[in-house]
């Protein structure tokens, strides 16, 4: 009896390894999520890959995407490409697929119908190139969240915002007590995300668009971005104090009430949640900045090097189905703070920030982000611009505005 | 028979000829191939990958109109002045200490060398530590009483580049003694008892005698410190990252940055071939006079 079961056993698996993927495949998957939040989301993928029978070889890059993006291009580009790897979706690999260094995934999409089950639909659009399917987008990131500490306003004496407009005229009252009123790390990145959530939130969706998807120089120079600028400005005053370098530091000032509020995307979020923090109660989160409650759907996709190993690509085809399994997507987006990229999961356990999230996006209130509409040399120059305009306060509202402007006329 | 007798110049020392092959080889090909390839580029608009598309001297315009690329040259001159002349300076003068046949000697040697054995990687983040505001000397002195002393040169735009040049010397002078130590210890005694015997101080004879005759180290330490400013890279991303804003740029690190990160090769290529621009400027002249004097000699 024992025997004919393990002899059953036993064919079953040979019969599954037979069926199914080969078996014990190595894949190594290079990201660059290192932050607590953020190490805690990916282990959740690795954990569902591992299930597959196949076997997640993390390679993690720390040092935010900056530093990682170099890193695995010219591992692609040099010859040594790994299983899959972490973009964030939109331009950012866009000649690597068109020197046809990467995989075309447009079999699998068709089968799996992601054209489906993805929403909203600008995902996959940003993984198409020239009619196929290059990436696997696993979230939906926006940029325009305001993250507000309770305790850091309460100690101020003043009730905690309900949009920019408030919180610019708090920041008096929160200096008064000693708390920094925003938070923006040193690194080049936050300032130039801060100006275009600004962008967003100030200007609003139609002029975000008229500067960075139509790249209308003359517009770009023009009063309504004055008008932005204007709030960098108070958004650089209000920051002056910060001296911390990375992004996760600043939430760490919010977390602990030494800032008032960081201006930052939702993977912020997986911060307060590993403090142990409550959404409405330690800490308060206005999407749009309040003023604007459009999300952008940024985010992170998988993209899948070109590889001769036939075993590997068959596993590279296992993880990508994986990656948008609903278990999966629950599991990591929950952990992640961001918002999952099909709409027919089930997200009871998300909390208030998550859901207030969800809610704008099934209203269909979504735009672009820059990473889908500039190149990453444009993206390169604004960032130059606005980290030296957050750190030095000499450089005039003017000429930042100029050199914009000349900035989106080059634009590509 | 009789040719065989007299080999051509061609195949005299053929052994040392066969050997020097391979780097011969590496120099014309990875040296001076890399840099026609670099400059050649440097004239295309290739992005993330390398495109022959030329669009004539675009990428320079571009780069002499950008802000950045204009504080990253102001930053290297800075930079520059201060290693060459303190660590010359400050070098010399160690090393003249040094040569009074003090006692432990060798401790001292050892101490003001061992930062050289540091990687400029490492060297930055210690810095990075003692000139932070928070915890570094200005917390020190305050907690000793003088609340309101202030150095914090890194969180400061106009002064950020003397934070770095500060942690460079004391990285690099060691490096410096060193090689002024062996020039003076090349000196023949005799010199030093002829000055004695004509009474010249020891100030003059060092800056009238000694220094000429130390030309060929001086000009060694020169190559080796005036290499060094240009690739300047690691210490600035080690201590500031560039920061604050893009006020401790380098020209390294706008190549790094807008080949890597910006993908934009033909930027990065054209960044690069001014340095090496720069470079050549400095080189040839020197080596005009030197390599050209000799054979007029």
């Amino acid at each position: 009896m024992r025997y004919n079961l393990m002899a059953a056993a036993l064919a079953a698996a040979t019969a599954l390894s037979f069926a199914g993927p080969a078996a014990a495949t190595d894949l190594e998957v290079t990201h660059w999520w290192t932050s607590g939040g953020e190490a805690a989301a990916v282990a959740e993928l690795a954990k569902a890959f591992d299930a597959t029978g196949n076997h997640w070889v993390d390679g993690a890059i720390a040092g935010s995407g900056g530093t990682a993006r170099p890193i695995m291009i010219s591992r692609i580009t040099g010859g040594d490409p790994m299983g899959a790897t972490q973009f964030n979706h939109g331009r950012q690999a866009e000649e690597l697929v068109q020197a046809g260094l990467m995989r075309d995934l447009t079999d699998l999409a068709t089968k799996d119908k992601w054209t489906e089950i993805v929403r909203p639909k600008s995902l996959l659009d940003s993984c198409t190139i020239g009619g196929k399917i290059y990436c696997v987008p696993v979230n939906i990131h926006s940029w325009q969240w305001l993250w507000l500490s309770n305790e850091a306003f309460a100690k101020a004496g003043v009730p905690v915002p309900k949009d920019w407009n408030e919180f610019v005229a708090a920041a008096p009252a929160l200096e008064k007590a000693g708390i920094v009123p925003l938070a923006v790390g040193g690194q080049a990145w936050q300032a130039s995300g801060a100006f275009d959530v600004l962008m967003a939130a100030v200007g609003g969706t139609d002029t975000f668009l008229k500067v960075y998807k139509d790249k209308d120089a003359k517009f770009a120079a023009g009063p309504e971005i004055a008008k932005v600028f204007k709030a960098a400005d108070d958004a650089r005053k209000m920051a002056k104090n910060t001296n911390v370098q990375d992004w996760n530091q600043a939430t760490n000032m919010v977390i602990t009430g030494k800032a008032g509020g960081q201006i930052m995307g939702d993977w912020a979020q997986g911060e307060f949640q590993v403090a142990g923090k409550t959404a409405g109660k330690d800490y308060t989160c206005l999407p749009g900045l309040g003023l604007n409650e459009v999300i952008a759907t940024g985010g992170d996709a998988f993209y899948f090097p070109l590889l001769k190993d036939a075993d590997k690509a068959k596993a590279q085809e296992v993880l990508a189905e994986t990656l948008l399994d609903p278990k999966t997507q629950v599991a990591f987006n929950l952990k992640k703070g961001s918002l999952p990229v099909r709409g027919d999961v089930d997200l009871n356990t998300a909390n208030d920030c998550m859901k207030k999230g969800l809610a704008i996006l099934a209203k269909g209130a979504v735009m672009p982000w820059t990473d889908q509409l500039l190149s990453q040399d444009s993206q390169k120059q604004k960032e130059d611009l606005f980290s030296e305009f957050f750190a030095k306060p000499e450089l005039t509202v003017e000429e930042a505005q100029k050199r914009f402007a000349a900035i989106i006329a080059s634009a590509d | 028979m009789s040719k065989s007798e007299r080999p051509t110049r061609l195949f005299r020392n053929l052994n040392a000829k066969v050997a020097s092959i391979p780097m011969i080889l590496t120099a014309l090909v990875v040296f001076v191939g890399g840099t026609a390839w670099t400059v050649l580029y440097s004239f295309t608009n290739s992005k993330l990958l390398p495109r022959m598309s030329f669009v004539g001297l675009d990428q320079y315009y571009r780069l002499w109109a950008t802000p950045r690329w204009l504080i990253s040259i102001e930053n290297l001159l800075i930079y520059g002045v201060i290693s060459l002349v303190f660590s010359l300076v400050i070098g010399f003068l160690l090393a003249a200490l040094l040569d009074q046949k003090i006692r432990f000697e060798d401790v001292f040697r050892t101490v003001f060398l061992y930062p050289f054995a540091l990687s400029f990687i490492v060297t930055g983040l210690v810095w990075q530590w003692l000139l932070n505001p928070d915890f570094g000397v200005q917390r020190v002195v305050r907690d000793l009483g003088w609340t309101s002393f202030a150095f914090d040169p890194l969180y400061n735009s106009s002064i950020v580049i003397y934070g770095i040049s500060i942690a460079a010397l004391w990285q690099g002078t060691g490096l410096v003694m060193c090689l002024m130590l062996a020039g003076l210890r090349g000196i023949d005694e005799d010199i030093w008892k002829a000055a004695r015997v004509d009474g010249i101080p020891t100030w003059k004879t060092y800056l009238f005698v000694i220094i000429p005759m130390m030309r060929p180290v001086f000009i060694t330490t020169l190559v080796i410190i005036a290499a060094g400013i240009v690739k300047v890279y690691d210490l600035v991303v080690a201590q500031t990252s560039g920061g604050p804003g893009i006020a401790s740029e380098v020209p390294a690190k706008y190549v790094y940055d807008y080949m890597f990160f910006a993908q934009n090769l033909g930027q990065g290529f054209a960044a690069s071939t001014m340095m090496l621009l720069s470079v050549v400027i400095v080189i040839v002249p020197w080596a005009y006079l030197e390599f050209g004097g000799r054979k007029r000699g």
